[in-house]
């Protein structure tokens, strides 16, 4: 794998100059789990924040019934720790809001501390740019169940989003997701037993690199959407990620996008524009490990492409893929081909290259209008020669200056 | 009415600096400045020791009202002396700085209809201040609570059951999730559509609103059938209780779903065939927030229904569900012709 360490030492320098903006009245709130009424205190503490401040809990278990929320910009949240004996919002007796966290404000920095068992989301932001998500476990701790909130992290409508080293299990549909934003990185995360381990939806300029995606039922997801505010995604590259072993069965409920998606899916692209996937590590998932595809469902949206577009596959290494293929008709295909079909999958609709050295199987459906059960497989190759490569993402050196 | 003209003539007077009117107003200054006093009494809104309306402060009403848990709310309002308000082409009210938009819940079954909860929007020189005061236990005067609260409620519903809920008094912040537009704080209910304006209320209307040369026709009553069709008053319904997140500036913009008054209510936008995005658990396993013709298929009616706060629509301010209100939008839903197509 790529290291990126030393760039992100690079942006150390900038570190300095970051502190020394910061307002002559920055503080420190210190709010403690063991206060009575604790939810309203640390809420209390949530509000009277002003820019520059820190608002810092202390290890220990927070009972939470009520969602919190942050709209003072520039403030940083940081806790003791995610494990056990750090700093834990615990909303297992939750009453009200739809997630545990809500973020409303720029410049916002939460780090070190964990979220379990929402009933709603787990963390939210909602046009907050330059938000930084670092150190954080979201978690349902009971593991894979329909009931668990949707998403772990949820930056939505944001330029500028950074999430590092954060921890999600159990989310019913996306541990990380990121939608309708611009200029993304998701980097050094740990996705684990959730319907979609990592989704980017509707965004634009994403790169999604060195994390974990495992036991989730499709592991990386690039999506585009129709009749939404923002659409017509692109320029996501998904590299240097170990993408494996998504065998959880689908538990997200009925009706959202996520629930088609097959058990044992590494990587899925729908409908989108320009993505990169390359340098990652494949290994163990059943139904493909790079899945490519358009958008089947009816939608009544004139502006909506629902074509997957200049997709570009390379340099990945591919393990055992394609054994269980989770699809109507799958069994029966992987059977015809001697136990596994090909660990590339493509519904035939769009264009793709796919220089990988590995099979490709096509559905041969050109036209999303066509039903899957009309689909006539067979090998495809896809090789051709390379695009110009995507740029990489920049996010501003503030942003990085947090997480050094 | 003559007694309210008197008082409105009080008001006046005090407004004018007359000091021979004994009691205190509401204290403009304070009202102008930046602090959130810990104690709602500060602002003399009320008259002292109680919950009673301080001269010159103005009840109102809405046409359709926003649905908080089967709270009786009572609204008024305070426009500084010598302003007015003014009503713009589309209905939109500009409040003058100085203005409070005051709204106390209360419940005929709970400690004698008293108060619980008073909300204040204040309109700031640097934009709109939402606070939220919990009435103290003797009923004299209400203590601010920008961390929110719960306080539990017993009432009656309209169809008999006898209810108790853990009523959650909304924090700061989140005050401003159901008033936000495009991120600032903005009234959601004094519409000019919406208002009413009963006989008390004309004296107050000709003298301090400014009117738009065009008529603004009023919303329907949502529960009074003689107002407007099924359609048209379910329509009220989402606008008032939906729309201040499900527009393209509120809260739940990002969702595609808008649900305003004006929005085109044949639009996949308005819910009708459209899937979930977002919604997580909210989908209730159904493929669309609105099915023509089922509303047991439509999740948006799903959502309205349920207590969970995964699920539950709107997100904030109710632990009750409106039965009557689901009972109109279900109407609605089942009276839509079938779309084939899905």
């Amino acid at each position: 794998m790529r290291i990126h360490g030393l760039s992100r030492t690079a942006c150390l320098t900038f570190a300095a100059a970051a502190l020394v903006a910061a307002p002559a009245s920055a503080k420190t709130i210190s709010v403690s789990a063991d206060t009575p009424d604790a939810n309203e205190k640390l809420q209390e503490a949530l509000i009277m924040a002003v820019s520059g401040d820190v608002v810092e809990l202390g290890a220990g278990t927070w009972k939470l019934t009520d969602g919190l929320s942050l709209d003072v910009a520039n403030v940083t949240i940081r806790g003791a720790g995610t494990d056990a004996n750090g700093s834990i919002l615990d909303f297992s007796d939750q009453q009200g809001a739809g997630e545990g966290l809500l973020v409303t404000s720029d410049d916002v920095l939460l780090t070190n501390f964990a979220v379990l068992n929402t009933k709603g989301d787990g963390i939210k932001s909602k046009g907050a740019d330059r938000i930084v998500y670092h150190e954080l476990r979201v978690e349902w701790t009971a593991g894979p169940k329909e009931t668990n909130g949707a998403y772990g992290i949820y930056p939505v409508e944001s330029t500028d989003v950074l999430i590092d080293s954060v921890f999600v299990r159990g989310a019913s549909d996306a541990g990380i997701y990121v939608g309708q934003s611009k200029n993304i990185v998701v980097r050094d995360s740990f996705a684990i037993e959730n319907v979609a381990g990592i989704e980017i939806e509707n965004s634009y300029d994403a790169d999604v690199h060195d994390n974990i995606a495992m036991r989730n039922t499709g592991g990386i997801l690039v999506f585009d959407l129709p009749s939404l505010p923002m659409q017509g995604g692109h320029n996501v590259r998904v590299f240097d990620n170990i993408v494996k072993d998504n065998s959880t069965p689908n538990f997200a409920p009925k009706g959202n996008i996520v629930a088609s998606v097959p058990t044992g899916t590494g990587v899925l692209v729908m409908a989108n524009n320009n993505v990169e996937i390359f340098d990652n590590a494949f290994e163990d998932n059943g139904t493909a490990n790079i899945m490519i595809v358009g958008y089947r469902y009816p939608y009544k949206d004139d502006k909506y492409q629902p074509l997957p577009r200049q997709i570009f596959v390379r340099d990945n290494a591919h393990g055992r893929a394609g054994f269980a293929p989770g699809f109507p008709g799958g069994a029966e295909m992987a059977a015809a081909m001697g136990g596994s079909i090909p660990p590339i999958l493509w519904d035939g609709s769009g264009n793709a290259i796919v220089n990988d050295d590995v099979g490709v199987l096509s559905l041969n459906l050109p036209d999303v209008q066509t039903p899957q059960s009309e689909a006539k497989p067979s090998p495809v190759d896809l090789k051709d020669s390379a695009p110009a490569a995507l740029p990489g993402i920049k996010l501003p050196a503030s942003m990085e200056a947090k997480v050094q | 009415m003559k007694r309210l003209a008197a008082a409105f003539a009080a008001a006046l007077l005090c407004a004018s600096g007359g000091a021979a009117v004994p009691v205190a107003g509401p204290d403009q200054a304070l009202i102008d400045g930046d602090t959130m006093p810990r104690k709602l009494s500060e602002f003399g809104l009320f008259v002292s020791g109680g919950a009673a309306l301080q001269a010159g402060v103005v009840p109102y009403e809405l046409h359709t009202p926003l649905f908080s848990d089967y709270a009786d709310k009572a609204r008024a309002i305070w426009l500084p002396a010598g302003t007015k308000a003014e009503v713009g082409g589309d209905g939109t009210v500009a409040f003058p700085v100085g203005t409070v938009l005051i709204k106390s819940f209360s419940w005929s079954g709970q400690g004698g209809g008293k108060p619980v909860e008073t909300r204040l929007l204040i309109h700031r020189k640097d934009g709109w201040t939402a606070l939220p005061y919990v009435w103290d236990a003797d009923g004299r005067d209400a203590t601010l609570a920008i961390g929110g609260r719960r306080v539990p409620v017993s009432f009656t519903e309209p169809d008999g059951t006898a209810q108790s809920i853990s009523y959650a008094v909304p924090n700061k912040n989140q005050c401003k999730e159901c008033h936000a537009e495009a991120g600032a704080i903005v009234p959601i209910g004094p519409k000019a559509r919406n208002l009413v304006f009963a006989p008390q209320w004309q004296a107050f209307r000709s003298g301090r609103f400014t009117w738009p040369a065009n008529r603004i026709a009023p919303l329907p009553r949502w529960d009074d059938s003689k107002s407007g069709s099924v359609a048209e008053r379910a329509r009220a319904y989402l606008d008032v209780n939906c729309a201040h997140c499900h527009n393209p500036k509120g809260s739940a913009s990002n969702s595609g779903l808008f649900l305003r008054w004006t929005d085109d209510p044949t639009g996949v936008n308005y819910g009708i065939g459209k899937r979930p995005t977002a919604a997580g658990r909210g989908s209730g396993g159904m493929e669309f927030a609105i099915k023509p013709g089922d509303p047991d298929h439509s999740f948006l009616i799903y959502r309205l229904e349920s207590l969970d706060p995964g699920i539950a629509m709107p997100e904030l301010g109710r632990g009750a569900v409106h039965k009557e209100g689901a009972a109109l939008l279900r109407q609605w839903i089942a009276d839509m012709p079938e779309d084939k197509k899905n």
